[in-house]
Order: C-alpha cells, then structure tokens, then sequence
C-alpha cells in the first residue's frame, strides 16, 4: 500500500524474528533504572507487553509495505550464507501465504502479554515466563519467515523448550506428564522430518525452498519423493495434530496456562499445515499426490472422531473439561485444513489457508474465555460449572455469556464469520479435487467432512446450553457457588476486541485474506511459474 | 611399568627406523631417501632428518610431563601448585604449537625407500583431533588444580596425564599399526593410574583394576588382529596395507578378514562401544572427577580416531565386512548407553556421573555413524565424526566442570543435589543447561543440533535409513533424561514437584542445605566453565567453524 524501500522491509522482516530473543536476553538481565516499575514482577511484564508490541507495530509496517499487487513474490527477502558446510542460508522472506500467519502471530503473543500484564501467570517467577515466551514468539514467528529446509526445522525445534517449560512450570493439574507427552511427541515428530529434509536436501543438492519448489520436484525421483513426503509428513502431522498422532494434543492443552493454551491452539498447530503447503506440496508433488487420498481419509477420521470426542466430553454426566473439549474441537478443524491441502486444488489450499487464520482467531478467543471462565469458577469442569441446570452466564455475567456464545457460533462455521470460509472451501476442494487423485474418494470424503460440520454444530450448541443458559439461582447457598460472577473486565474486553474484530471483519470480507493467498496458492501449485 | 612404556614412545624413532630398514632390505631397489641425511655415511639411508615442528604437539607435551616429574623432586611441600601451572603453559603451548602446521600436510618418518609411506602425517584430521585433545586436556588441567593441592600428588598427577594426553595427542597422526598401537598404549596406561589415584578409596581402585583388565584383553585381541595383518599384507604401514590387501592370496583371505575384525575390537574398547562399555559407569564413578571428564572426550577421541584410521585408510577394501559392523556397533551402543541412562535414579548417590557415563556411551554411538557411513559413501564422510566429537568434546567437559562446582557442595553428587541450583548459581545453572541441551540437539543449543544434522545427513547420504531412524528414536530417548535433568535445575528447592519426587524427603533436607550453602568455586574451574560456555555460544552462533570438518575431504 504505501512504499517502504526494501532495505527498510528487510530489516523490518529480520527484526521480527530476532528481536524477541533479543528481549528474551534482556528480560533475564535486571530492569534498568527508569524502568523498575512498582516491582521486578511487574516490570518484566510490561518488558514482555513492549517487546511484543514492538514486533507487532513491525509486523503491521511489514504489512502496509508488503507490496499487495504481487502476492506471490517473496518480499523483504535477506539471503546471508551462514553455514557453507551444510549449505545453510539465512534466507527470510513473506509471501502472501505466510503473511497472515505473521501477523496472527505477533497479535496473539502481543494479546498474551498483554493479558499476562494485567493477570500475572501463577507459579515460579514471570522473569522466567516472559523470557520463554519471547523465545516461543520468535521460534514461531521464524518458523514462518524462513525460506531454508534446515532453519526451518531449527524454527520448528525452537519452540519446543520453551513450551515443554510453559506447560511443566506455569501449569495445571497433571502438567507433568502432559508436558512430557507434548514434547516427546513432537520431537519424535520432528526427528524424522529432519530426515525426510535432509533426504530432499541431499538428493536435490540444495535447502532453499524458493530453489525447489521452482523447481517442483523435477531434480527428486518419485521414490525420493515419496519416502520424503512420508517421513515430513508424520513430522507435521504430529504438530497439526492429524488424527491418529493427535494424543497428545489434548492432554497439553488441559495443563497448560491459558497464555499457553492460546498460542498452542493459535500458532503452533498451524505450523504443521503451514509445512505442508510451504514444503510438501511444492517441493514434492508426486510424492504428495501418493499421499494425498491417505491424507484426506486420516484428515475426515479426525473430523468426526474431533467430533464424536467433543459430544462425548458435553454431555451430561461426562465431566468434560471445556478446554479439553476444545482441544478436540481443534482436532477437528485442522482437519478441514489437513482435507484443504489433501485436495492439492487452489480452492482446497486456500480454504486451508483461510481455515487456518480463523481457527488461530476463533480458538485462540475461545481458550481466553474459557481461561477466564476457569480463573472465576475455579474449575473448567462442564458438570460442575453448569451442575443440572446450567451455569447461567447470560444471567450472571451476559458480557462474558455473549462472547463466549459468539466464539463458539464462530467455530461452528456460522456464514457472517471467520470459521465459514475456509471448511466451505475446503469441502468445494474436495468436490473437484486436483486430477490424478481419486474424485469418488474424495467425494466421499467431503460428503463425511460435511457430516463433520453437523456434529461440530451440534456440541458446541450444546456447550452454549449448558454453560450460558439456565436459571441464576437468586440466592444460591446450597451449592456453594457465587451468585453473580465479574463480568468481562476492561483488560479482558481490550485483550479481546482485536479477536472478535478480525473474526467478523475476515468472515464479511474474505476477500482480504484470499486476494493475499490464492496467486502465492496458484504460484506453488503450478511449480513456480505464476 | 609406565615409565617402560613411556620409553618405549620415545625410541619409537628407532622402531620406525628399523622397520624402514627391513622394508628397504625387501624391495630390490635401494633408492636414497630425499630427505635422509645419512648418504655421507655411506649407509642405504638409515638415518634421517625429523620434521620437529611436525611432531611437537605431542613432544611438547611429553616433555613437559617428564620436565614435572623431575621437577616434582625438588619443588617444596608448599610450591607444588606450581607444577599445575606448568601442566597448563605446557598444554597451552603445545595447542599453539599447532598454528604453524595449519594449511598443508606435513609427513615425517619416512620409509627412505617409498617416500610416500610415512609413520606420522600431521593432515588436517591429525591437527583437529590433536586440537581436540590438547584442549581438552587443557580444559581438565583447569578442573584438577585444586585437587592436587590437596587429595591428589602432584607430581604424579601431572605427569601420567601429560603422558597419556602425548599418546592421544600422538594417535590420530600415526599411520602405521606400530606407532599405532604404541600411542593407543601410552593414551591408556597412564589413564589406569590415574583412575586409581584416589588414595585408600577402595572404589577407586576397584574401578582401575576393571579398566586396566579389560582393557589389556582388548588389546591383546587388537595385536593379534594387527600380527595377522602384518602377516597377510608384509607391511605395518597403513596406505601399503590398504594397497597390499587387494591382492592377499587365497589361502590367507580368512585371516586378513580376522585380522581386520580383530584389529577394530580394541579401539572399538577405547571407544566404549558395545559390548565393551561395561566397564565405564563403574570408572568413571571410581575415578576423580576430572579423570572421568578426562576419558569421556580424550578416552572416546582415542577410540575411534583409531578406529577411523584402521578401517579407513588401512582396510578401505574390506569396506562390507567393517561397515556393516560398525552400523550395528554404533546402533547398539547409542541405544544400550541411552536406555542405561534412562534408568538412572535421580535420589542415588553419584547418579549425576553415572548418567554422564552412560550419556557418553549413547554419544559414542552416533559419533561412529560417519564412520559406518564412511564404508558406503566414502572417507569424506568422517569429517562429520570430527565436527560431532569437537562439539562433544567442548560441551561434555563443560557439563563435568559443573558437575565439579556442585559436587564440592554435595559429594554424593546425585541428580537431585542439582534441584535448585538456578536459585543459588543461577549463571551455573543456565551454562549446565546449556550444555545439557546441546548434548540433547535441541535449541538453544544450535550447535548440538546441527552437529547432528551432519550425522544425520551422513547416514542418509551413505543410504543408511533404518540407521538413521534408530538414531532418531535415541535422540528422542536421550531428551527426556537430558531435559529432566535441565529441569530439576529451575525447580524451586523447596517444592516437591513430580519432576524429581524421588528426591524423598530422607535426603531432601541435606540436598538443600547443601546447595544453600555456597562454598567460593575455584578460578580455575570457574575459568573452563566460562571457556566452554563462551565456545558453545560462539559455536551457536557460527557453527562453521566445526562443521567446516564436515565439508572437506580430511586426509
């Protein structure tokens, strides 16, 4: 929109991935004179609130300079050698397809300070907690800037640590093991991505993803690629979570604190999918197009099975944790994304693409609530919040009751909202998918997925009944539970507009994100050539 | 007995000599050496000029150890710290004497019949571990100043490691199976010495007496491989056995295949893989803690700079029967070394040095992966064994030095001593972490994780997949005990949390006031943690400068 000069975009894009860690250092040092606030605590956290809006003002700048006439070109690109050895480069760059993820990226972490600032994290030190979210933010934000096989699995490696500690350090019941399962997983995962990469890597004789997804597959035999395509396959979908390897999944989102939970739910699981569409499908067609109907049948599995889980964890008697439940939910609408790329159609992509983005606005507001909801209960347990005759809320707390409801119509995939677009879409993929790939299969896939979105409609409806309606009880002393319950509180409602804002504003005016995506979409697909 | 060996190090020159002689009496043509000095005399070359500036990191350091071993006699009660010091100039002088050889290979003990079949090449390979193994012991010196002003004899000390670090230091270079063997040799005797050098301490010695037995059995085996070589090719020289055993007869092909897999059991002992590991846990929890840091980096660097030479460049054509071995070797060794390491309890005593132990096994094992993958794909491939071990080496000692620091505060030196450490050394504890996490090749610790993509790379580029996976589950195993350790330094040291439940309250309260309690660290000690800590940054943030070996053909 407006011109930035290059060198400006380059730095721009460079100090969004290292200017978090650079905070992260300088929030273990202690605060300088002028900035001590009323106490260490509270000075780191605003420290973290800085930094992050900081990388979220660039993120913005990067934004308006980013050139919108040509979405599909690499932008504010730096290519440094950093290791000839293995020829690793330090290559940055954003495309339409990873732009968005940026920008979500930086909000979520900015709204994760933020809402730390006002409502500290309980447990050990915040020194500790802000410095390991800087790192968590800039092994995310990096996962998505790179443009080399080798530091992108660097990326993806980096926020692992800082995570395991998030979970293990500032969590709830039970976050050992779910901290263990969380990081032994994805690391198993991402084990054997490293040798699919470096299988590419070899082969091909060069990590630059530009370099090969030109190149579309044409310097890898089939074999290669197929191995390749299997072995980064299991790597990201353990991170997306795809259905099978999903366990862990839920058990890390139980524990972990809501900051935790948001940008697990918001960021992290994309940076599976986002593999699969930045490496997978450009790099190794072939091998993909093997994959894909195992793809789409793994990814329909997870709809319902998401599904069935979440109905399962709303009913009655059930003792269903909210964000268990939503965990599951998170199951299932990755995989519409999972099904999106499955189809490896423009439509199925963007639609993925889309479903993306929305999934990381909507869940990432639906753990804030429930987090919230949890701090005011003291539990996130269905049966005891809504007991018989359900919790009330538009009662005691309508503000609180409305936005939750709005966040789970969102989810459910309501026209008007973010959630629509991208499982519409992806389905349409599924309709028509690319040729080569079995078109009744998919037919019958969508045809599941369609029956997905029902059983989606139909727990989260629920959840809706039993949490915001019922009677308040006037004076309930019987049970124990408080009358009436604050209401959204200004932090929360600040921490949280952006969130309901762009869900609606992405819903009624899709054209802004897929104008972004569909030429980089039509640019990988087609091998390079746009 | 040492000091026999030690002598016959130094008249090596003659042995060289003479079997230069029995070569040149061999072939037909006597032809005068280039470099020999002795033509005047009228002799076929016997005698001939020393490249000293080659051969000086390994006599720099014999020479000073003999230097404080005399000079241990006539230096006071009170002075003997200055011995310590000498150790390290000395060490610290033999590491610079490496710069001048920097950039071209350099060859000396020469047949004067075939001046291309030398006994000591200092090539690039020869100078990295070289670097690898004065530094290293330089790093060790630093940890056992303090140890020698009291528990230690100085003297003693001092002299059996520079000895032991002048045959490491001598290994890598020689290139024939006599030098060889003698260097393999001057590396191991001093090292049971100074294993049992804890006086009146009964675990001390028991444990120097499984090394030194165990070890002579290995080998025993490893002469007999080398006598049966010998015997098939009629050279001890390494390039003229790898030509010469193309073309062994018939009759001999079974016994030049036993000599080859004889000949690789000894180093593979140095090495510590399985089955010949067992004798690590127990040593290195016997010996003194620098000793156990000592043979964990310059003990493996021995092992298989060794074992790279023999099958590399001696027995390059029995490729399939060495490669295949060396697979299954290095799978077994990190998956047993991993799975021992796993179980260590965190509440018994010395479980920090015995997890250290078994963690340096799993490391041995993905340190031989280039050099099975070498078999496949070609001698490039050992350049990421290079790359691996020099990460190793600087982040493995780096880890000891805090165990050093700790066990000063609490000499049971188990796990759950360590809880809490961040809240009493918190700079202590984020080094030990990082180092931790370097060996675990995850980030922060860039330069783990990238010495391992080189391993990984190798064993994918030699087509060795289902190597390559059973690396990638051990790398998964070994995060858990790596992490659980880096996590019971930030637990709060009050607290019971799940993470080290088994700290128990029997032994809790002692842990505490333990930690609690700060005894000043020494400078030295303090000065290699800095040193170590600095280097894996720096490595971190240009990790080139080691994996640089990966790229480039080595010999």
């Amino acid at each position: 929109m407006i011109d930035i000069s290059e060198s400006v975009m380059q730095f721009l894009l460079a100090f969004i991935v290292v200017g978090p860690l650079i905070g992260a250092v300088a929030a273990l040092l202690p605060a300088p004179p002028g900035l001590r606030g009323t106490g260490p605590d509270q000075a780191v956290l605003r420290h973290g609130v800085t930094v992050t809006g900081a990388i979220l003002a660039a993120a913005i700048a990067l934004v308006i300079g980013f050139d919108h006439d040509q979405p599909s070109k690499m932008q504010a690109t730096t290519d440094i050698s950093w290791i000839p050895a293995l020829d690793v480069r330090i290559h940055l760059g954003v495309d339409g397809i990873s732009l968005p993820l940026l920008v979500l990226t930086a909000l979520l972490s900015f709204l994760c300070a933020l809402y730390s600032y006002f409502k500290p994290p309980t447990g050990p030190s915040p020194k500790a907690f802000v410095a390991l979210l800087l790192v968590l933010e800039s092994g995310m934000l990096a996962t998505f800037a790179v443009l080399d096989l080798v530091l992108f699995f660097l990326a993806f490696e980096m926020v692992l640590i800082p995570m395991y500690f998030l979970i293990a350090r500032w969590g709830g019941e039970a976050r050992q093991p779910a901290a263990w399962k969380f990081i032994l997983y994805t690391l198993l995962g991402s084990v054997v991505m490293l040798l699919g990469l470096l299988l590419i890597g070899l082969q091909s004789g060069t990590f630059d993803m530009v370099a090969l997804a030109t190149d579309n597959g044409r310097g890898l035999t089939a074999s290669t690629q197929v191995i390749a395509v299997l072995a980064i396959g299991i790597g990201l979908a353990v991170k997306t979570p795809m259905w099978p390897l999903h366990s862990w999944l839920p058990d890390a989102h139980t524990a972990a604190p809501t900051v935790g939970s948001v940008l697990l739910a918001g960021v992290l699981l994309k940076m599976g999918t986002y593999g699969f569409v930045r490496i997978v499908l450009p790099i190794a067609p072939e091998g993909m197009q093997t994959f894909a109907p195992y793809l789409a049948a793994f990814a329909v599995a997870g709809i319902v099975y998401g599904s069935l889980a979440c109905l399962a964890l709303a009913k009655q008697g059930a003792a269903g944790d909210l964000k268990r439940l939503i965990a599951y939910s998170s199951v299932g609408h990755m995989g519409f994304v999972l099904l999106g790329i499955a189809t490896m159609t423009p439509t199925g992509v963007n639609g993925a693409l889309f479903a993306n983005v929305a999934h990381g606005l909507i869940t990432g507001l639906l753990f804030f609530l429930v987090g919230a909801l949890k701090d005011r209960y003291g539990t996130a347990d269905l049966d005891t919040l809504a007991g018989a005759a359900g919790a009330a809320l538009y009662g005691r707390a309508p503000r609180l009751g409305g936005l939750l409801a709005f966040a789970a119509v969102a989810s459910l995939g309501l026209p008007g909202l973010a959630g629509f677009w991208g499982e519409m879409l992806a389905l349409f993929g599924a309709f028509d998918p690319a040729p080569g790939l079995n078109r009744p299969a998919f037919l019958v896939f969508m045809v599941i997925g369609g029956f997905g979105t029902l059983l989606t409609a139909a727990y989260l409806l629920i959840v809706v009944r039993r949490v915001c309606m019922g009677t308040p009880p006037p004076e309930d002393r019987r049970s124990g539970a408080p009358a009436a319950i604050p209401d959204v509180r200004t932090y929360e409602l600040v921490t949280w507009s952006p969130l309901v804002a762009l869900t609606v504003l992405a819903g009624l005016w899709p054209a802004v994100l897929l104008g972004l995506t569909d030429p980089a979409v039509q640019k990988l697909l087609a091998g390079g050539k746009s | 007995m040492i000091t026999a060996i030690r002598s016959a190090a130094e008249t090596m020159n003659g042995a060289a000599a003479q079997e230069a002689a029995t070569d040149g009496a061999l072939s037909p043509a006597v032809a005068p050496g280039a470099v020999s000095l002795a033509d005047a005399s009228g002799g076929a070359g016997l005698v001939q000029s020393v490249d000293w500036l080659a051969i000086a990191p390994p006599t720099i350091t014999a020479v000073v150890g003999l230097i404080l071993l005399v000079a241990d006699l006539f230096v006071p009660e009170k002075r003997k710290g200055l011995l310590g010091y000498g150790a390290v100039a000395g060490l610290t002088v033999a590491i610079i004497s490496l710069v001048p050889l920097l950039g071209e290979d350099r060859t000396t003990f020469c047949l004067t019949t075939d001046t291309t079949a030398c006994s000591y090449t200092a090539d690039a390979f020869a100078l990295s571990i070289q670097l690898l193994v004065l530094g290293g012991a330089l790093l060790t010196a630093l940890l056992s100043l303090h140890r020698t002003r009291d528990e230690l004899p100085a003297g003693e000390y001092w002299f059996l490691l520079l000895s032991s670090t002048a045959g490491a230091a001598l290994l890598p270079a020689s290139r024939d199976l006599a030098t060889l063997i003698v260097a393999l040799e001057v590396a191991s005797l001093p090292a049971f010495a100074l294993v049992g050098m804890r006086r009146g301490d009964r675990l001390s010695s028991e444990s120097a007496l499984k090394f030194f037995l165990s070890s002579v059995t290995a080998t025993a085996v490893t002469l007999l491989g080398v006598s049966f070589v010998y015997a098939t090719t009629g050279s001890l020289h390494l390039t003229r056995i790898a030509a010469n055993l193309g073309d062994v007869s018939g009759q001999l092909e079974t016994l030049a295949r036993t000599g080859v897999a004889l000949t690789l059991i000894g180093f593979a002992f140095k090495t510590a893989a399985v089955p010949f590991h067992f004798w690590v846990p127990d040593t290195y929890v016997g010996a003194p803690l620098p000793i156990a840091a000592f043979l964990s980096v310059i003990g493996k660097a021995v092992g298989f700079s060794g074992l790279v030479l023999v099958t590399v460049i001696a027995f390059p054509g029995y490729a399939d029967v060495w490669g295949p071995a060396i697979a299954v070797l290095a799978a077994l060794t990190m998956t047993a070394g991993n799975a021992a390491a796993l179980r260590q309890s965190a509440s018994r005593d010395w479980s920090a040095v015995r997890l250290l132990a078994w963690s340096s096994v799993a490391q041995a094992g993905y340190i031989l992966v280039p050099i099975a993958a070498a078999a496949y794909a070609g001698a490039d491939q050992i350049g990421s064994t290079v790359a691996y071990a020099l990460m190793y080496a600087v982040v493995n000692l780096g880890a000891f030095a805090v165990v050093t620091v700790v066990s000063r505060t609490s000499p049971r030196n188990r796990l759950s001593d360590y809880r809490g450490l961040w809240y009493t050394r918190p700079l202590t504890a984020l080094t030990l972490g990082f180092f931790l996490l370097c060996l675990a090749g995850l980030p922060p610790g860039i330069i783990g994780l990238f010495a391992k993509v080189t391993v990984f790379s190798s064993a994918v580029d030699a087509g060795l997949g289902w190597l390559a996976v059973v690396m990638g589950v051990n790398v998964v195993i070994a995060l858990y005990y790596y992490l659980k350790w880096t996590a019971i330094l930030f637990q709060a040291p009050g607290t019971a949390d799940a993470g080290a439940e088994s700290a128990g309250a029997e032994s809790g309260g002692v842990a505490v006031s333990g930690a609690g309690t700060l005894v000043r660290t020494p400078v030295a000690v303090t000065t290699a943690i800095a040193l170590t800590a600095a280097v894996g940054v720096l490595l971190s943030g240009y990790p080139q400068l080691v994996l640089r070996f990966a790229a480039t053909s080595l010999f």
